[in-house]
């Protein structure tokens, strides 16, 4: 079997799922005739028409509102973003109405909202975000990011078969960067389970998206430059966290390095920094450090990007301190 | 009683409706206000926690509205904190109202959710929030599954005049017209958004000319006229269900109470509020009709009143001896997998945090 992109994976899990349920349909703008702004939903009107495959007006909190009110009626929208920085347009569908409906009015709400995150791609301020720390906040919401084409192919799979609304990021940086040879038939990834990405013994990294490799090359010169034998942790999904791997690459390595591209102040690594804390401080023999984007908006020109966002060389240092301590 | 039918010549769709279907108009007017003076009661007694909902002089434009739906073809409503008559109408019932706001633990959220902020799809109704004009876009998702699916069902959406200034209504509406969505959107014009008056919500004179800015048809009509919004409901609902997309209807009407009943209206002009309880009552104005043009008999309409004092009380007695809210039941239900959240470490094993649940005297809150 050939490889397919991360991209081609994600296309893939849309044409199957579609395939498989009649109730899964897809929104967003430039989606249909388009191909989508990245054309990951390329070829999907052809197959399955208008009805299915929904052109909509520049309306992040119309159509978001939209998914909901279809998804209580027994639909299974997936709505694109068509860049994930404009989903705070619909933070608030997505936070007091969509999160909350289940709870507080025992409605379901099984929809997918995805879209390309992140940056190291020139995208300036405004198409490069990872605002999925605003959203780890919210209960009733889960999230996942994937790191590689088939846990691409097998979450948004996944996600879509969720009952409950699940934020789906796709990494714009590994689109076409990355390629593998997905497993064959119905590939799903169940949501909530972290994969080790790289074994190791001596300090852990453990970080979610496209610093997965950035930390998997960080590793590798670790080892060849240091000795060190580093695990590397892909969270997979943020919401809910598996805390039984993270406990467990504790435990084994006893030195934690978090890595996210986002932004230090309340980011995802504060948040496992605690759960660490709380449930497995004796097990440290160094404090929990972290490698992420500094706090300010991120910036267009390369040399800004790349002195705001986390590098090799910042992970490969942080981590001969770490495991110095 | 049954073969009864209205005099007037067939001319608008009112005239359609038996006389047994315009008392029943008048029932649930009469319900949906004995049921709001009950809470006042049960407001003033302490015995509803948080704010209390009113929406006298409102029951026509919620009554004769949601009464032009038909239940049994599954059209759904979703109501605004003003539609308590809407969701009688649609099959809430006042025991359910009362639990809600003594927030009981066998009310129909369990504790979840304030007053009338529930819903039930089986029967037609979508719980609303907070967020005022979020409902919109979300009845535009559930009437645009009844079109993917070919279904001749139609959704009812009420908004303020308030929410027409937010940028839900406007995305709602522009995303359910491009779909052509089988929606009717409602805006009931009151006056008032808590306290700000229309004049300093918009510069447009009447809501209704709105609806040109997303080319679906926008009429007005006076909606402390029960049967003149019945009227104007059913045509936009049987136009939406014959396929032809969204319409908006303004209901003009006038909020009598506060925004709720801690507001003491300081600002609305005097004489106001008088006049229109005076001249444009809707439960007045409905029972000279019922008395005069249809020759319904006083009695009639006394046994009535009777009838609904006498399910109000059973409904408070009931909901007097329901249980509060079971603490830990607040770890429920926030996912379908997992069903329940894990309690705190420091909460395990505790069923109650506190020995006595305080009971603020302040915003929204009757203090005496």
């Amino acid at each position: 079997m050939a490889e397919v992109t991360y991209l081609e994976a994600i296309r893939e899990a849309l044409f199957e799922e579609m395939e498989r349920d009649p109730n899964v349909f897809c929104m967003g703008e430039d989606i249909g005739a388009y191909g989508g702004a990245f054309k990951v939903t390329d070829g999907l009107l052809a197959k399955y028409g208008e009805q299915r495959v929904i052109d909509t007006p520049i309306s992040e909190a119309g159509f978001v509102g939209a998914a909901a009110g279809a998804s209580h009626m027994g639909m299974r929208p997936v709505v694109e973003m068509q860049f994930i920085d404009f989903i705070s347009c619909a933070y608030d569908m997505l936070t007091n109405y969509i999160a909350t409906a289940r709870y507080r009015a025992f409605l379901p709400c099984p929809l997918v909202v995805r879209g390309p995150s992140g940056g190291y791609v020139r995208g300036g301020p405004f198409h490069s975000q990872n605002p999925e720390a605003a959203f780890l906040h919210t209960p009733g919401l889960k999230i996942v990011y994937p790191a590689t084409a088939s846990d691409a192919k097998g979450l948004l799979k996944a996600a879509i078969r969720d009952d409950d609304p699940v934020l789906f990021f796709e990494h714009k940086y590994l689109y076409r960067r990355i390629k593998e040879q997905l497993p064959s038939g119905d590939h799903v990834v169940p949501i909530g389970k972290a994969r080790v990405a790289r074994e190791g013994t001596d300090l852990s990294i453990i970080t979610y998206a496209a610093t997965v490799w950035k930390a998997l090359e960080a590793a590798e010169q670790l080892e060849k430059e240091d000795g060190l034998s580093v695990e590397v942790l892909d969270l997979r999904t943020l919401l809910p966290m598996d805390d039984e791997a993270i406990i467990a690459t504790v435990k084994k390595t006893n030195r934690v390095l978090i890595v996210h591209e986002d932004t230090r102040t309340g980011g995802v690594a504060g948040e496992i920094t605690a759960r660490i804390n709380e449930t497995a401080f004796e097990w440290l023999d160094a404090p929990i450090l972290r490698v992420t984007a500094a706090d300010v908006p991120l910036p267009f020109a390369p040399p800004l990007e790349d002195y705001v966002l986390p590098q090799v060389t910042d992970i490969v240092s942080v981590a001969r301190r770490l495991a110095a301590y | 009683m049954a073969t009864r039918t209205a005099s007037r010549a067939p001319s608008r769709p009112s005239d359609a409706l038996s006389l047994e279907q315009k008392v029943e108009l008048y029932y649930w007017m009469r319900l949906t206000r004995s049921l709001e003076e009950r809470l006042v009661n049960l407001y003033r007694q302490t015995k509803v926690v948080g704010g209390l909902f009113r929406s006298l002089g409102q029951e026509a434009d919620a009554v004769g509205s949601a009464f032009a739906l038909d239940r049994s073809a599954g059209d759904i409503l979703s109501p605004l904190i003003r539609n308590l008559g809407s969701m009688l109408v649609q099959g809430a019932k006042p025991l359910e109202i009362i639990r809600q706001y003594m927030a009981k633990g066998d009310s129909p959220t369990r504790g979840r959710e304030l007053n009338i902020h529930f819903g039930d799809t089986e029967r037609g109704f979508v719980g609303q929030i907070s967020h005022l004009g979020d409902m919109i876009p979300v009845m535009a998702g559930v009437t645009l599954s009844f079109k993917m699916r070919g279904e001749k069902r139609v959704g009812l959406v009420y908004v303020g005049d308030g929410a027409t200034s937010t940028g839900a209504f406007h995305e709602g509406i522009n995303f359910a017209a491009v779909q052509r969505c089988p929606l009717v959107v409602i805006v009931e014009n009151n006056g008032y958004a808590y306290s700000t008056p229309n004049t300093k919500q918009s510069a447009v004179k009447e809501f209704k000319d709105k609806a040109m800015a997303y080319g679906i048809p926008g009429v007005r009509a006076d909606g402390n006229d029960v049967l003149a919004t019945y009227d104007v409901t059913h045509d936009a609902v049987a136009r939406a269900r014959r396929g032809e997309g969204v319409s908006l209807i303004e209901l003009m009407t006038y909020r009598r109470k506060g925004h709720a009943e801690h507001d003491n209206q300081s600002y609305v002009p005097e004489g106001e509020i008088a006049r229109w309880e005076q001249t444009n009552d809707p439960i007045d104005r409905y029972v000279r009709v019922l008395l005069t043009e249809l020759q319904v008999e006083k009695k009639e309409l006394e046994a009535i009143d009777a009838r609904v004092a006498r399910e109000i009380d059973e409904a408070t007695d009931l909901a007097e001896q329901s249980p509060a809210a079971e603490p830990t039941d607040a770890l429920n239900g926030v996912y379908a997998n997992p069903a329940s959240m894990d309690p705190l470490w420091y909460r395990t094993g505790v069923r109650s945090a506190v020995e006595k649940h305080e009971r603020p005297a302040s915003w929204g809150t009757y203090n005496g």
